[in-house]
Parts: structure tokens; C-alpha cells; sequence
């Protein structure tokens, strides 16, 4: 089941991990995607801590983790076609993540709330 | 915060669901449904159109109603040739401040009884009142008529076939066009690299002009967003980020646009604020000079990120003044003002997120213009 941040990420368990992206709204927002930077794989990262750079036609814009944790994967894709971001951004994730101890995803909005958010 | 102006076309910016911003104090659409990206690409390959009403206009006339005149009185604010502009011709200028740095830059056109200036919009109550104190002329601030530019390669098909005495006007020819009965004020002339036209148009007629353009298919609305990287790619240079007071001709690589003529042993050498300075710095070479950069990798190296002269320790050799995503290039493209012993294709460095990154010192423009000279 999907799970939303009020950072505009959605979150998608995978078993023990949880893939992360951005939504269809935030890259709407962000406009034409130029250039994503991702974690190195293996990074121990903090709930809030800003590990994804997107640089878009407009502005420079960061991703938090959205839970503490290890980064396990990172879409290279998007290196060489950043704009799969805003042609399909449920289809774009940037990277995974396995939750460290205690870590859940199941507090966060689910797809009504967050739509409620976005209006 | 007193109120944003709202140009002639405010309602068919909303109607074509344009994202309306605050620029310059006035509410102007940054980019349109399409996009950033393909406005700017549809820019280069067929037209776009922009609402550049935002811009100051103003009309430069001598008692003795010749351009003439006009023309000898600007030549003591703008270091450019002004009595050497033909009728029926525009020339790109600068305002000077005594210290040599730059006020503005603006558009200057003869036209036989008087000059037509083009001035930006954060500018113009600062650039009015500086021709104001010039003696013998009188200034007219033109704020019924919106401005309008139709630029890409698409652009004189469309036009001329509104008035079809545009297709023989060549790059930087000005002229008054009949349109059903409307006179547009029309230049050959840009700031996106392509050719194309700007239109000042009376306020009363400006959406009906602007809805003919936008039925032919080859017509887009752009915003602002698109314009700044269309322009950024040409090279060419904004007012308050590439150049400002504090900023040379010389050092903002502008000096071609003050002739032999205005230079030191000219006919008609100096007068006008700053030539001291100026002047100086241009027969000896600038010690600083805007450039070109060309970052390694995809990301964007933006306004005010630092430039190095070292991978690691060194010395901040500059600063970004303008820079972004180049959509035609396919690359991130930037300018600095960087000193002058720099070669194109000399590697410097940007920090950007506390890493170092190599940068190409390039050639402007980024892009081939395609001028109708």
C-alpha cells in the first residue's frame, strides 16, 4: 500500500524495504527535471536528512529521507533521463531504503489524506 | 506592498492557464501549461510568443523635431553612436554611471523625428528620471500601448501575414506597420538568439493582435521562464545579474557596443558618465571579462555559485551571474565575470553542495543566432 509525506513523497513497501519517490504533484510543481543526485548505496541515512538533490528547469530542490535507515538501491536511470520524473513519477523512484529499528512507514497519509493535502 | 501592474494581456495570460508571478512590479506569466522546457524548444524551432509589456517605453524628442538633435543629447548618457543611427534602424546602448559602471542597458530607435527607446521594466522610473535631467529634449514615458515579442524562425511567416511589409525588414530595422487600421511599432530584433520581431501595439488593441498570432499553429505563448533561458544560451546578458552600478562595459563583455568613434582618439570621444573609466579599461583590456561556462555532468550551476581556480584550496575567481539548463544545448550552461587571462576551454571549478566541479571556460553564445542581417 502506498504512503505519502508532507515532503510530496510517496513511500511503497517492498517486503523489509521501502522505495521511495516523488509525486505526480511535486513534479508537476517542480517543472521540467534536469539533473537528480542520489545517496550512495549503503548510506546510513537520519528520518529528515536530505539525500536527493533535483534540479529542475527552474530551481534546486532536495528530497529528505523520509525514515531512518540504509540505502540499499538508487535508480541510476535517472542520471541519464531525469525527466522520467515528470513523465511518470510513480514509475521514477529514486531510491530504497531499509527501515532501521522501528522504524514504519505506516504512520504517514494514505492516498485520500494526501490528496485532501494537495488539494 | 503597493500593487502589482497588470499588463494588457492579463486576462489571456489567465486564460491560457499561465502561472502568474511578481517580476519587477509587475504580475507576468513565468511559463504556461506547456512548460519551461518546451516553450523554449518551441521558441527555437517554430514561434513563440512573449508579453514583454512589462518593458519601459519611451519616446526621446528635440524641439527642432529631428532625431538628430535627440540623438546628440543621448549620446551624453549612452556611449554608443547615436548620431550615426540611420532612420528607420535600432542600436542596443548603455546608461553609464560616473564610476564607470552600467545604469541599464536599453534598445535605441531612430525614428526620423525622434528616438524610440526600449528600457527594462525594474529600471525604467530610475532610466526616466536620468533622461529627464538632460537638457533641451523632452521625455514621453509611453504606458498606453503593450509590447509584444513574436521570436523563432516561424516568426516573419506569421507575422507578414498580418503585415506583410515585416518580411522585408531586415535585423534591427524599426518601422510603423498598418494592421487593419492599428500602426504597430515593429523591430526586427530579440532577446532569445532567434530571429523575429518586437511589437508595440496600442493597449486597446493588444489582445486582439495577440489572439491573431496565437490561431496560427505555429504560434506559443512563452513566459518568462523560457525567456530567460533562451536569452541565457544566446549570451546575452540581464540587467541586474550579469551587469549592474558596480559593473564595467568591459567587464560585462559589452564593450562592442561602444564604437571607435566614442573610444579614446574618436571624432566624437567620451562625454558621457564614466568615460574615464571606461574608456581606460577598454584600451588596455578588462582585467575581468563575462564568459561562458560549460559544466561537466548534467547538474545546473545557478546565479551565485563560486568559481574556483583550483579542484581543492585555490582562489574564488568569480561568481555565477546567470545560469541554468540549457534546453537546446542539452547541457547546463552558466556566465561569470572571470578574469580576462582565462582561454575558452581553460577548466575552472564550481562548488555546488560542497563539491567541486569542473567547468569549461566556453565562447558566447551557447547557441548559433540566426539573425536576418
Amino acid at each position: 500500500m502506498l504512503k505519502y509525506t508532507e515532503d510530496h513523497e510517496w513511500l511503497k513497501q517492498d517486503g523489509d524495504e521501502v522505495t521511495v519517490g516523488i509525486t505526480a504533484h511535486a513534479s508537476e510543481q517542480l517543472g521540467d527535471v534536469v539533473f537528480v543526485e542520489l545517496p550512495e548505496v549503503g548510506r546510513e541515512v537520519e528520518k529528515g536528512e536530505e539525500i536527493v538533490v533535483i534540479e529542475s528547469v527552474k530551481a534546486a530542490s532536495d528530497i529528505v529521507a523520509p525514515i531512518a535507515g540504509e540505502i540499499v538501491a538508487v535508480n541510476d536511470d535517472l542520471a541519464d533521463n531525469p525527466g522520467a520524473v515528470n513523465d511518470d513519477a510513480m514509475a521514477a523512484w529514486f531510491f530504497r531504503i531499509k527501515p532501521a529499528g522501528g522504524e514504519s512507514i505506516d504512520g504517514f497519509m494514505d492516498e485520500a489524506a494526501y490528496k485532501a493535502l494537495i488539494g | 506592498m503597493t500593487e502589482l501592474k497588470r499588463t494588457p494581456l492579463h486576462e489571456l495570460h489567465l486564460s491560457l492557464g499561465a502561472k502568474m508571478v511578481p517580476f519587477a512590479g509587475w504580475e507576468m506569466p513565468v511559463q504556461y501549461k506547456a512548460g519551461v522546457m518546451a516553450e523554449h524548444l518551441h521558441t527555437r524551432e517554430k514561434a513563440g510568443l512573449f508579453d514583454v509589456s512589462h518593458m519601459g517605453q519611451v519616446i526621446l524628442r528635440a524641439p527642432s523635431g529631428t532625431a538628430e538633435d535627440a540623438a546628440r543629447a543621448l549620446e551624453t548618457l549612452v556611449p554608443a553612436n547615436l548620431l550615426g543611427l540611420a532612420e528607420g534602424r535600432q542600436r542596443y546602448g548603455l546608461f553609464t554611471n560616473a564610476q564607470g559602471g552600467i545604469l541599464d542597458d536599453l534598445m535605441i530607435a531612430n525614428r526620423g523625428d525622434h528616438l524610440f527607446l526600449v528600457v527594462n521594466a525594474a529600471c525604467a522610473d530610475q532610466d526616466i528620471a536620468h533622461l529627464q535631467t538632460l537638457d533641451g529634449v523632452t521625455v514621453e514615458p509611453v504606458t498606453d500601448r503593450a509590447l509584444l515579442a513574436l521570436q523563432g524562425p516561424e516568426a516573419v511567416g506569421v507575422l507578414s501575414g498580418l503585415v506583410p511589409d515585416a518580411a522585408a525588414m531586415k535585423f534591427m530595422d524599426v518601422a510603423i506597420l498598418d494592421w487593419d487600421g492599428v500602426a504597430l511599432w515593429v523591430s526586427r530584433s530579440g532577446y532569445t538568439g532567434e530571429d523575429g520581431f518586437e511589437i508595440s501595439v496600442p493597449a486597446a488593441a493588444a489582445r486582439e493582435f495577440a489572439d491573431r498570432l496565437l490561431a496560427d499553429a505555429a504560434v506559443a505563448p512563452i513566459g518568462l521562464g523560457a525567456r530567460d533561458s533562451l536569452r541565457l544560451e544566446a549570451g546575452m546578458p540581464l540587467y541586474g545579474h550579469d551587469m549592474d552600478a558596480g559593473v564595467t562595459p568591459g567587464a560585462a563583455a559589452l564593450g562592442w557596443s561602444i564604437p571607435k568613434i566614442r573610444r579614446r582618439d574618436g571624432a566624437r570621444a567620451g562625454g558621457f558618465p564614466g568615460a574615464d573609466v571606461i574608456l581606460a579599461e577598454l584600451a588596455e583590456g578588462p582585467a575581468k571579462k563575462r564568459v561562458g561556462l560549460r559544466p561537466e555532468g548534467r547538474a545546473p550551476i545557478r546565479e551565485g555559485v563560486a568559481i574556483f581556480d583550483a579542484a581543492e584550496g585555490g582562489a574564488q575567481i568569480g561568481t555565477v551571474c546567470s545560469g541554468g539548463f540549457g534546453p537546446s544545448v542539452g547541457a547546463p550552461v552558466a556566465m561569470a565575470i572571470l578574469p580576462a587571462t582565462l582561454a575558452s576551454g581553460d577548466t575552472v571549478w564550481a562548488e555546488l553542495r560542497g563539491k567541486r566541479i569542473p567547468v569549461s571556460v566556453a565562447d558566447l553564445p551557447f547557441i548559433t543566432p540566426d539573425y536576418k542581417r
